[in-house]
């Protein structure tokens, strides 16, 4: 049966909304009955874009970070979006280490730990404007 | 999250329940600093056994407490990584310069 769902969450960038975010994106997806490593994926991915629109896109201000999930039939899809700074360089900042922020303790590994653990990761930004990110995985039938 | 600290010799026993991502990471990144400073340790072990879920962040985390340790000759060992923080830390290759051991007592003794 093929089914299609979607749901939006706007929310305030504050990093403790972090956790909110990924649990509520796991609690969304988890109607496909995925398993705990897809689920447990999902939510480091989530955690990664969620906190770059936070200390990146925002750089600690206040700024509204847009959340869409949606899946047809197994394939979910999830976008996150900020009306930030944007991303100068991307390429640059997909590389593993690289950091913007060192001063934080970054550790440069955000984009990576996004790009292993989905099956497809997309970038758009523009200086001024912000960054959507836009990632895809599919779930796996259980047998 | 909740952070709590033993010290076995010299070895400052660091116990993290709970998510640690960007939010959490200040206050453990602070807090570590402040007991590694105050008990005069010269290891830190991290016990991640009630770990739930970790992010970058932790990476982050746990390359800065490597860099104060390894400048005063100390060492960072790890033990009870779950299966979510292991992928995350297996991607960074972070196990190029510490190990996660099965026992805080295996920990210890490789330390020494």
């Amino acid at each position: 049966m093929r089914q299609n769902n979607v749901m939006e969450l706007s929310f305030l960038s504050l990093s403790e909304n972090q956790s909110f975010a990924r649990a509520t994106v796991a609690a969304f997806v988890s109607q496909l009955d995925p398993t705990l490593e897809e689920l447990s994926d999902i939510k480091t991915a989530v955690s990664e874009a969620v906190t770059n629109s936070i200390i990146h896109g925002y750089e600690n201000k206040k700024g509204i970070v847009k959340l869409i999930c949606s899946y047809q039939d197994k394939d979910v899809e999830i976008k996150v979006k900020d009306e930030g700074l944007g991303i100068a360089n991307i390429e640059e900042a997909r590389e593993p280490l690289y950091t913007s922020k060192p001063e934080l303790e970054r550790s440069g590994m955000g984009f990576t730990v996004m790009e292993s653990f989905m099956d497809s990761v997309e970038i758009e930004s523009k200086v001024g404007e912000g960054t959507t990110i836009l990632m895809r995985k599919k779930i796996k039938k259980q047998s | 999250m909740q952070i709590h600290f033993t010290t076995k010799e010299r070895n400052l026993i660091v116990t993290i329940e709970g998510e640690v991502d960007h939010h959490t990471s200040v206050e453990i990144r602070e807090k570590v600093d402040r007991e590694f400073q105050k008990r005069r340790a010269r290891n830190i072990i991290f016990d991640f056994t009630n770990i739930q879920f970790m992010d970058s962040s932790g990476i982050g985390v746990l390359m800065g407490r490597y860099r104060n340790v390894m400048i005063l000759g100390g060492d960072i060992a790890l033990y009870g990584v779950g299966d979510q923080v292991d992928r995350v830390l297996s991607i960074s290759g972070i196990y190029k310069i510490m190990k996660n051991y099965d026992s805080m007592d295996e920990a210890i003794l490789n330390l020494a």
